[in-house]
C-alpha cells in the first residue's frame, strides 16, 4: 500500500508532460503533486477519526508476539517500529535492496514487500534470532572474519538471505545459473553469487560475502 | 599536537597491533543487528512521531499554492511543515540549494512540505492529500547543451579553475605524435543502502538529532546557521552510518525536517527519505565532458599534457574538479588544465567518492590507453617513461613518496601482463572475447586538523571519545588499535566512542581523509595520556615504556589502571598540520588491472578478474583496508558498466531515482578481486605514516574495465557508462 505514494508521484510527473501545451514560464501549469484523486479520501465526518486497527500474532525468534496494527503496516514495519527490532533494515522499501530479507519459516522474504497482516500465524526469524554478539551464529561469525561487510546496513539482509540459500542449495532447488537441472546443486561461487544478488551492498564486500558464505557452506555441507 | 617536522621513530612503529589484520570491533555488533542506526533510536526516543517528506514535482519555478486541508484533515496527522509556517530559515555553508523550497523551486524533489502524523502509514497517506499547484518555468537540464556557456568556477576544493605551464599550444602543434578525443562520464548518484534518516527532539531551546552523518561538525554548524540558533544549543550523534560515499557530507533535508516538525508538532520526529527521493532530493555526482590532448615524441615522451573539464551545477554550486590529477600525474614540460562550470537546474552536484579524481581518471586513463597504442607502446612502459618525483607544474616540490612505477610493475608481474598479446580482439573463451587493461589510480591525501579525547580509568581501561564518523570505513577499529598501541594495552581494553557532536572535533569521514586524521588525533592525544600517566607517577615520559597494561621506567613498573586511580585520568589534543604538505606533494598510488569477457554475440560484460596494488602509507589494518578497496573497486565497476542516472531533459530530472533504475553492481557482476599493498611508510603524512586508502581505490578502475572492453573486442567506447548498445555494431563478424 505504501509504496503508491512515489507511483503517484510518478503520475504527477507525466501530468506535467500531458499539460505542456500550456508554454512553461509564462502561463501557470497547474497540476497536483500527490493527487490521490479516485483514491478513497477520508470524508469529513471521519476525519481524525483512525483506520480500525487489525489484531494480528506471529511467532518472532521464538516468541509468540500479537500486535494490533494498521492494516497498511509492512512486516518490515512491524518488526522495526513496533517490536524495535531494528537489525532488520529498511533500505529501499521496495523490494530492490533486500536489507529488510528475514526467514518466513524456512524461506527468505523481503519484509518490505508483505504486510504484517498476511503473517498471522507465520514464524519469522529475523537477524536477532540468528545469534547475538556474545554468541554469533556461524554465518554471523563468519562475516566477521571475512569481513563480509563495511557499513553494516545490508550485512543482516546478507546474512539472513545467505543461511536460507544455503538451505535452498541444499534442497536442490537450481537457480539461473544451475547447469545441469538434473543434477544437485554444487556450492559454487557462480552459484553462491547468483542466488545472492537480491541484496545489494554498496559498500562493495560482495568478495568477502562470498568467502563467508562458503566457509559456512562448506562446513555444513 | 603540531605535526610540522617529518615523523621519526614513535610507538606506533612497534607495529603490535597497528599493521595487523584485525577484525572490526563493532563487528558482532554489525552482523547481528545491534547497532543502531540513525531511525533505530527508540531507547532514547521512546515516544518520537513520524514526518514524511513531500519533494517538489517541478525542476524549477514557484508553489503558486498548497492545500494542506484534506491533509491537515486526515487520520492521525499532527501537523505540516511548509516555508510558509517554518519560520525564518537560513541556509548551510555546505549546501547549494535550500533544503526546504517554497515558494521558488530550486530543483526537482526539493523538499516543500513535511506531514507529521502518529504512525508512518498516517504520514504517507496523508501526504498524498497535500495539494500543489505550481508555477514552472524553464531551465536547463542538457550538460552537452550548456557547455559552451560555463564559466571560470571560483578556487575551491579542487585548486584554481585554470594552470599552464610552458607553451601547451605551441608542443602540441609540434609535437610528432599527437592525440586528441573527448570523453562523458554521467551523472552519478551514491546510492548507499541506509537512506538519509533523522530523528530531532527539542527539550526548551536544545535540539538533539540523531542522524546518519560524515561530518559531525559542519553539520552542527549548517543546522544551527539554518535555523538560526546557537551552535551550541545543537547536538548530533550519528554512531553508525549506513553508507555515505560523500552524500552524507553535509546538513540535509531530513535533519532539518526532523527538527522543524518537532517544533512544530512539541513530540521528537523521526524521518526518513523515502527511497525514491534520495536520489533528485540530495546530491550526486555531475556528469562532465572532457577533452584531453596530448604531444609525445615518437619514442613516447610526452611533450605537451591538456585537460579540460565542463560541467554544471545550480547556481552558486561548483564544478566537478576533473582535471585535478592531470595536474600531478604524469610528466610533460607543456601542460594546460581547465574546467568550466555551466548553470544546470537539476539537483544539486557535490561530491562522490573521489570527487574529481574518479571521473577525471575515467577519461584520462583511456586516453593513455589510447595514446599508447598510437606510439606503439605497452601501456605500462609508457605510464613509467612518463611519471615523476616531483609535481609536474612546480618542480621544486617533490613528492613525499610516489612508487606508481612499482605499483604498475608489481602487478604487471601478479596479473600476468607478460602474457598479454598486444593487440586486441584476439583472445576467445568459446563465445566470449577475452582482453585485458590497465590503468593508474591517483589520489590526493589531505592534511585536517583532528582531536580526541582519551581516558584511563582505574581498571586499565582506555576509552576514546572523538566526533569521528565511522561510514563502513573501519574508524572504530583503526582508532582502537592505535590507542592500544599508544597506551600498550591489548585492543580488548579499549572502547571507542565515535560520532558525537559533544566529543572532540575531528577530521570526520570524507575525501579519504578520515584514517590517518582521526587516528593522528588520537596519537596526539595518547601522547598527553601518556604524560599525564608519568607525571602522576613521578617518571620520566620520555623514556617510559608503555607495554602490557604497564607503564615502566627506572626500574618500576606499574599497572595502568594503579596509574590512573579512581578518579581516572583524562587527555585530549588534537593534530595540526604546519606546512609539510605544502613542500612536498602528498598523494596515493595504484595500479588497477582488470581482465574482461565481452560477449561476441551480444555485446554483454563480464569482469573476470580484478587486481589493485596500492601505494597508500603505512596501512593501519590490513583486513578493512582491503574491503575499503575492494569496495571502491566494485563502485569503479558499476561506473563502467552500469551507473547512470538518465536525465529527463525535458522536466529536468534522474528518472531512475531507485534502486531498481539505477544499477549498480549485484553479487553475479564481481568476480574474485585481489589487492596487494605496497610496504612503505609516509613520515610526511602524520605521525601514524599513513595516507587514505578508501577513495585511491575507485580511481582508474573503469578506464581499466574500459581499455580492457577494448583489448577484448577492438571497439573503444569513449561515453561512460559501456554498456552493450555502445558495443553492439562495433563487434568484429560472429563467425
Amino acid at each position: 500500500m505504501k509504496n503508491l505514494h512515489e507511483p503517484d508521484q510518478m503520475r504527477g510527473d507525466f501530468e506535467l508532460t500531458r499539460r505542456e501545451f500550456i508554454v512553461a514560464g509564462t502561463a501557470a501549469v497547474a497540476l497536483t503533486a500527490l493527487p490521490g484523486v479516485g483514491r478513497a479520501q477520508p470524508a469529513a465526518t471521519t476525519s481524525q477519526s483512525a483506520l480500525p486497527l487489525t489484531k494480528v500474532s506471529f511467532n518472532v525468534n521464538g516468541k509468540l508476539r500479537e500486535l494490533e496494527l494498521d492494516s497498511r503496516t509492512t512486516l518490515l514495519d512491524a518488526l522495526r517500529e513496533h517490536l524495535h527490532l531494528t537489525g532488520t533494515k529498511k533500505g529501499c522499501d521496495h523490494g530492490q535492496c533486500g536489507a529488510c530479507t528475514v526467514h518466513i519459516g524456512e524461506r527468505r522474504m523481503n519484509s518490505c514487500l508483505t504486510l504484517a497482516v498476511m503473517q498471522q500465524g507465520a514464524s519469522v526469524t529475523t537477524i536477532e534470532g540468528l545469534g547475538t554478539p556474545e554468541n554469533l551464529h556461524p554465518m554471523q561469525a563468519a562475516f566477521v572474519k571475512h569481513d563480509g561487510y563495511q557499513c553494516g546496513y545490508c550485512t543482516s539482509g546478507q546474512i539472513c538471505s545467505a543461511v536460507a540459500m544455503l538451505r535452498e542449495i541444499k534442497a536442490g532447488i537450481p537457480c539461473h545459473v544451475t547447469s545441469d537441472l538434473t543434477a544437485r546443486p554444487q556450492l559454487t561461487a557462480a552459484e553462491i553469487r547468483e542466488r545472492m544478488s537480491g541484496n545489494l551492498c554498496r559498500c562493495g564486500a560482495y568478495a568477502n560475502i562470498v568467502d563467508a558464505i562458503t566457509e559456512v557452506g562448506g562446513k555444513s555441507a | 599536537m603540531k605535526f610540522d617536522t617529518p615523523a621519526t621513530t614513535n610507538p606506533i612503529d612497534q607495529l603490535k597491533v597497528i599493521g595487523k589484520p584485525t577484525d572490526r570491533i563493532d563487528g558482532p555488533h554489525k552482523t547481528t543487528g545491534t547497532a543502531r542506526y540513525a531511525y533505530e533510536h527508540h531507547e532514547e526516543v521512546p515516544n518520537a512521531v513520524y514526518g514524511h517528506v513531500i519533494g517538489a514535482a517541478i525542476a524549477k519555478g514557484r508553489i503558486a499554492s498548497i492545500d494542506l486541508s484534506a491533509a491537515k484533515a486526515a487520520p492521525g496527522v499532527l501537523g505540516i511543515v511548509t516555508a510558509e509556517n517554518a519560520g525564518k530559515l537560513g541556509k548551510g555553508e555546505f549546501n547549494t540549494a535550500k533544503l526546504l523550497g517554497g515558494p521558488a523551486i530550486d530543483h526537482y524533489h526539493q523538499a516543500i512540505a513535511l506531514v507529521v502524523a502518529q504512525t508512518f502509514e498516517q504520514a504517507v497517506a496523508a501526504a498524498q492529500l497535500v495539494r500543489v499547484k505550481y508555477e514552472r518555468s524553464e531551465g536547463k537540464f542538457d550538460l552537452a547543451a550548456v557547455k559552451d556557456t560555463g564559466v571560470k568556477p571560483k578556487p575551491g576544493l579542487g585548486g584554481a579553475s585554470d594552470t599552464a605551464v610552458g607553451d601547451f599550444a605551441g608542443a602540441f602543434a609540434a609535437a610528432p605524435m599527437q592525440f586528441d578525443a573527448t570523453y562523458t562520464t554521467p551523472d552519478q548518484s551514491h546510492a548507499m543502502i541506509e537512506p538519509h534518516a533523522s530523528i530531532a527532539k527539542w527539550e526548551g531551546d536544545k535540539l538533539t538529532v540523531w542522524t546518519s552523518n560524515q561530518m559531525i561538525a559542519w553539520s552542527v554548524g549548517d543546522l544551527a546557521k539554518t535555523l538560526g540558533i546557537p551552535k551550541e544549543n545543537v547536538r548530533l550523534i550519528s554512531p553508525y552510518i549506513g553508507g555515505g560515499f560523500g552524500g552524507k557530507l553535509f546538513l540535509r533535508a531530513d535533519a532539518l525536517l526532523a527538527a522543524l516538525g518537532a517544533r512544530a508538532v512539541r513530540r521528537p520526529v523521526k524521518v526518513a527519505l523515502h527511497r525514491p527521493l534520495v536520489t533528485n532530493n540530495t546530491t550526486h555526482r555531475p556528469a562532465t565532458i572532457q577533452r584531453i590532448r596530448f604531444g609525445a615524441t615518437k619514442d613516447g615522451k610526452l611533450t605537451a599534457i591538456g585537460h579540460e573539464s565542463w560541467s554544471g551545477d545550480l547556481p552558486e554550486g561548483a564544478p566537478e574538479t576533473a582535471v585535478g590529477q592531470t595536474r600531478l600525474l604524469y610528466a610533460g614540460a607543456n601542460r594546460m588544465t581547465a574546467m568550466r562550470l555551466a548553470v544546470l537546474d537539476l539537483p544539486e552536484g557535490n561530491a562522490m567518492r573521489a570527487p574529481g579524481e574518479a571521473p577525471g581518471l575515467m577519461a584520462l586513463e583511456i586516453a593513455m590507453d589510447e595514446m599508447a597504442e598510437k606510439l606503439g607502446l605497452d601501456p605500462i612502459k609508457f605510464r613509467i617513461l612518463n611519471d615523476t618525483q616531483v609535481d609536474p607544474e612546480k618542480p621544486e616540490r617533490p613528492f613525499s613518496q610516489r612508487n606508481l612505477t612499482e605499483c604498475l610493475r608489481t602487478g604487471a608481474e601478479k596479473f600476468g601482463w607478460k602474457q598479454r598479446n598486444p593487440k586486441p580482439a584476439q583472445t576467445r573463451d568459446g563465445r566470449w572475447m577475452i582482453g585485458t587493461g590497465v590503468a593508474a589510480a591517483f589520489r590526493n591525501s589531505l592534511s585536517m586538523k583532528s582531536a580526541a579525547r582519551v581516558r584511563l580509568d582505574n581498571r586499565g581501561m582506555v576509552t576514546v571519545e572523538t566526533d569521528m564518523t565511522d561510514i563502513g570505513t573501519g574508524s572504530y577499529t583503526i582508532i582502537a588499535q592505535t590507542a592500544a598501541e599508544m597506551m600498550g594495552v591489548p585492543l580488548a581494553q579499549v572502547v571507542v566512542k565515535l560520532g558525537d557532536s559533544q566529543f572532540p572535533v575531528s577530521c570526520g569521514s570524507g575525501g579519504q581523509w578520515g584514517a590517518h586524521n582521526s587516528t593522528g588525533g588520537v596519537f596526539a592525544a595518547c601522547t598527553k595520556l601518556r604524560e599525564a600517566v608519568a607525571k602522576k607517577l613521578g617518571l620520566d615520559a620520555k623514556t617510559a615504556v608503555f607495554a602490557d597494561g604497564h607503564v615502566s621506567a627506572g626500574g618500576r613498573s606499574v599497572p595502568l589502571g594503579q596509574a590512573a586511580g579512581p578518579a581516572g585520568l583524562v587527555a585530549e589534543d588534537a593534530i595540526e598540520y604546519g606546512d609539510l604538505d605544502k613542500k612536498s606533494q602528498l598523494s596515493t598510488f595504484g595500479a588497477h588491472f582488470v581482465e574482461v569477457g565481452v560477449n561476441a554475440a551480444t555485446g554483454e560484460t563480464r569482469i573476470r578478474r580484478m587486481l589493485a596494488v596500492c601505494a597508500a602509507g603505512r596501512i593501519l589494518n590490513p583486513k578493512s583496508a582491503r574491503s575499503q578497496v575492494i569496495g571502491a573497486m566494485t563502485m569503479g565497476a558499476g561506473a563502467a558498466l552500469m551507473e547512470e542516472l538518465a536525465v529527463d531533459k525535458r522536466a529536468g530530472f534522474f528518472v531512475n531515482h531507485d534502486l531498481a533504475g539505477y544499477e549498480v553492481p549485484v553479487h553475479a557482476d564481481i568476480p574474485h578481486q585481489e589487492v596487494i599493498f605496497l610496504d612503505e611508510t609516509d613520515p610526511m603524512s602524520s605521525p601514524m605514516k599513513a595516507k587514505g586508502v578508501g577513495e585511491l581505490g575507485i580511481c582508474g578502475v573503469a578506464a581499466a574495465v574500459a581499455n580492457a572492453i577494448y583489448h577484448a573486442t577492438g571497439a573503444r567506447v569513449r561515453d561512460y557508462p559501456i554498456t552493450l548498445d555502445k558495443l553492439l555494431g562495433h563487434l568484429p563478424p560472429v563467425a
